[in-house]
């Protein structure tokens, strides 16, 4: 167990309704939502019109830019309808199954052998090329850029995550290909994280070809940004490769059986989730699906009946999909809370609110740190300028001033951005300042400004 | 309380966006989420909210000042009855003391939220909760004797010249409750010196014993004659600003504070530090030992307003330092600029206010020093292959 990392600041929401270890349902869709906006960095490009038969790896969309960049479907069936938003901005692909489970067949290099042009060409031609990340931004890598190196975390911290160890039991084979595809494609080699409460009890340590390293501490420790930061910090013109397990393991059957298989085992999690368990499924999956798991009858909060937020995702970062969305395609959970929408009389001024968790010492919840909270969409407060400090350090282990970074980002100066540390963050990896921020700051989103605007002016 | 509800929300279309009193909507606001936690919903981003916000925060700061206001008001009948040579009871000397500081109280809040209100009606913002502390920090720091009048300009002054103009709370750069002690200490000398101020009644002649003079411990400090003894100062019972002159009271406040962490502990032990180490410094530098210099270093501490600059000034979030090495500079140099203002500059006998006023000044740079370390520090780092 060597280099292990401690990392002492940060936070474990504790949100009730964790997952309970078995699986409770077998899912196959009967209609799934391709997202294009799943993927930052996208110029989409529509490859199939209503009516076309698809089998699960024909590509649905590419990049308009890169052509070879493809998404393809995850299931085989029919295109049932192409959804379109404002301006005719592509939002999602319907298709619909046709139960056979057909795949396209990928004629697949032997990895071994394969050179790393084969290997590329594989993973675009089998759609695994736009669930790898690029770090900066955390977009689509660009095809002609090797990666300084991969990076790739062995565990989630983040509220209610799945437990990635029972998610993937079935998958170390797939793994350890995944892994041998990657390490051929850097120098910098393939470096996995795993968690000090559970190194041993991980099959993941004894993967072969990777560089492996030990975090030790609270959410965020689990962020593959707080990782890298740890282990080699990117600087400015660094490029490097981040995806999560089920991308690794996919990869793995890509090469393995020739074949775009998205199935994961997902959680179903958070306080207005019938008993929270875990459901095999694909991803696109619509909420209907997952009905029976859901408390619908509502939860009473000072007199108002409060309905499900349904959050594609965790509640930090997750997406608010709305009862008739689908699952995203990074997501590997489903996160059930109820909308705050009540009002409480000086809520702010009671000194005790038992079922209100604070991270601060305002409130007494520090004083029953294994109590879980039943918490809800409710802001808490209103919007206010920046006026507390300190608060935000306290939730990031990275030698990032996050008030600094986040100022430079408002006043759209690119330099003071790129010295206060754009390249080493996303969106993710600030989620926690936005939790505990007492001005109720939207800080992901002032973040994902700052990258977008880089990719502007970079290019 | 249902009744309540409906109220609000029949009134509510009336404050709203094209209701016939929608330029009142901010204070309809503000008198909404007082009384109510408001019902808005996270949006993009992080779903859950921790549970604090600003109005938390500056609730629990005005209970931290609380223990400073009670001796104050007590305190101010407590000298009353000194300079009168009366016989009053506990209970008597509080009500004389409470009197005298609600007035200051209820004019400071209503200046200072009028002010507020309408600036954040102006720009369409939602009422900012920063006043609630300011309010309370203002008749604090003042002479009991403070015309009301020059209370209110004062107030006036600092909100509209020390925030609203730099864009309301959170962009102010100087602390708005000092910026009104210090419009008073230059624009209104005379009502804010001197030796008869600081006790209810002097200034407009009434009765004094023999022999009584109602010098702060500060000017006796600064005129060589002897100061009280650490613990009268330490508990209070001494001539000063309303809320200043209770080291005990102040600690308290100060352990609530550092408790919560809505305080930065950093930069209060540091203000004492630094204002110790100073004070130690002079005392070994001293020549004549009946000098200020040679006044026991620990006795500044406890005297005129350094405690209660350091617990409730120094550590606003705002105008103080924002990074955490530089909270550990900003203090330190406050509490050694006091004492430097103090012992040296005997036309400014409250070194505190001027110190803390300055550092406000100066804590932009320290921050940018201390960011520009990062910068480089991070252009350094070994890369690991």
């Amino acid at each position: 167990m060597s280099n292990k990392i401690r990392l002492r600041k940060g936070l474990n929401i504790p949100l009730k309704g964790s997952a309970e270890t078995h699986i409770a349902k077998n899912i196959s869709p009967n209609i799934i939502a391709v997202k294009p906006t799943d993927f930052k960095g996208l110029n989409p490009k529509l490859l199939v019109k209503e009516g076309d038969l698809v089998k699960a790896g024909t590509p649905v969309i590419a990049d308009k830019k890169r052509p070879e960049i493809l998404i393809c479907s995850p299931i085989s069936g029919t295109v049932k309808e192409v959804v379109r938003g404002e301006k005719r901005k592509l939002l999602e692909i319907l298709i619909e199954s046709d139960k056979k489970h057909e795949y396209q067949q990928i004629v697949t290099p032997n990895f071994r052998k394969a050179t790393q042009k084969e290997l590329k060409e594989t993973l675009l031609a089998g759609g695994m090329w736009p669930m790898i990340k690029q770090r900066p931004y955390g977009i689509i890598p660009s095809p002609s850029v090797e990666p300084k190196a991969i990076f790739i975390s062995g565990f989630d911290t983040s509220p209610l995550a799945p437990d990635l160890d029972f998610t993937l039991k079935a998958e170390f084979e797939h793994m350890q290909v995944g892994v041998e595809v990657l390490s051929k494609l850097t120098c910098g080699g393939v470096h996995l994280s795993l968690n000090a409460d559970n190194f041993a009890g991980s099959p993941l340590h004894r993967l072969e070809k990777v560089s492996l390293h030990v975090f030790d501490g609270p959410h965020p420790a689990g962020n593959v940004g707080v990782q890298i930061h740890h282990i080699s910090p990117i600087n400015k013109g660094d490029v490097v490769w981040t995806m999560d397990l089920y991308t690794l393991a996919a990869i793995g059957r890509l090469f393995s059986k020739g074949v775009f298989d998205l199935r994961k085992i997902i959680a179903i999690t958070g306080p207005r989730a019938k008993k929270p368990c875990y459901i095999e499924t694909l991803p696109g999956m619509p909420m209907s699906d997952i009905m029976e798991f859901v408390e619908l009858t509502p939860e009473k909060k000072s007199g108002e009946l409060l309905p499900v937020r349904f959050i594609s995702g965790n509640v930090l970062t997750g997406d608010n999909i709305g009862e008739n969305g689908s699952l995203g395609i990074f997501h590997n959970q489903i996160t059930l809370v109820s909308e705050g929408k009540y009002r409480e009389m000086f809520g702010w001024s009671k000194p005790f609110r038992a079922k209100k968790f604070s991270f601060s010492h305002s409130y007494f919840s520090w004083l029953t740190p294994s109590k879980k909270y039943s918490l809800d969409t409710n802001l808490n407060g209103g919007e206010r300028a920046f006026v507390m400090t300190g608060v935000y350090e306290k939730v990031l282990p990275m030698d990032i001033y996050p008030m600094y970074l986040l100022k430079a980002i408002l006043a759209e100066d690119i330099d003071k951005m790129e010295a206060l540390g754009i390249y080493e963050i996303i969106e993710e990896d600030f989620a926690l300042c936005e939790f505990v921020c007492p001005s109720k700051t939207e800080i992901q989103e002032i973040v994902s400004k700052g990258i977008d605007l880089m990719i502007k002016e970079m290019s | 309380m249902k009744a309540l509800k409906n109220l609000i929300d029949n009134i509510k279309p009336t404050f709203s966006k094209g209701g016939k009193l929608s330029f009142l909507h901010s204070t309809f606001d503000a008198f909404e989420t007082f009384l109510y936690v408001p019902e808005y919903l996270t949006k993009k981003g992080v779903h859950v909210r921790d549970s604090i916000d600003l109005k938390r925060t500056m609730t629990i700061v005005i209970i931290a000042l609380l223990p400073a206001l009670l001796f104050g008001m007590y305190n101010t009948g407590y000298q009353y009855n000194l300079s009168v040579g009366g016989s009053m009871d506990f209970m008597q000397m509080f009500w004389y003391g409470f009197l005298r500081v609600l007035p200051l109280v209820i004019v400071s809040y209503v200046v200072g939220l009028g002010i507020e209100f309408a600036a954040a009606q102006i720009r369409g913002h939602e009422v900012n909760e920063g006043f609630l502390v300011s309010g309370m920090l203002i008749p604090l720091i003042m002479p009991v004797d403070v015309p009301l009048w020059i209370l209110a300009l004062s107030v006036a002054f600092a909100v509209i010249v020390g925030k609203e103009v730099f864009g309301g709370t959170g962009m102010n750069i100087w602390n708005p409750a000092l910026l009104s002690r210090a419009f008073v200490f230059f624009a209104y000398p005379s009502q804010i010196s001197g030796d008869k101020i600081w006790i209810s009644g002097l200034s407009s002649g009434q009765g004094v014993v023999d022999g009584f003079s109602g010098a702060t411990p500060l000017a006796n400090a600064a005129a060589g004659s002897p100061v009280p003894s650490f613990m009268d100062m330490f508990t209070g019972f001494i001539p000063g600003s309303i809320g200043e002159t209770s080291t005990i009271a102040i600690l308290i406040g100060a352990a609530l504070l550092i408790f919560t962490g809505i305080a930065s502990w950093k930069i209060m032990v540091s203000t004492f530090a630094g204002g110790l180490l100073t004070g130690l410094l002079l005392n070994v530098l001293a020549t004549d030992p009946s000098s200020y210099m040679a006044m026991p270093a620990w006795n500044h501490l406890v005297m005129g307003g350094f405690a209660f600059g350091a617990v409730f000034m120094a550590t606003d979030p705002v105008t103080g330092s924002q990074t955490e090495t530089g909270k550990w500079i900003y203090g330190f140099l406050i509490g050694m600029m006091a004492i430097l203002i103090r012992v040296f500059n005997a036309g400014y006998p409250e070194g505190m206010m001027l110190a803390i006023l300055l550092m406000n000044t100066f804590a932009p740079l320290i921050d940018h020093i201390i960011v520009q370390s990062n910068i480089k520090r991070r252009l350094k780092r070994a890369v690991i292959k």
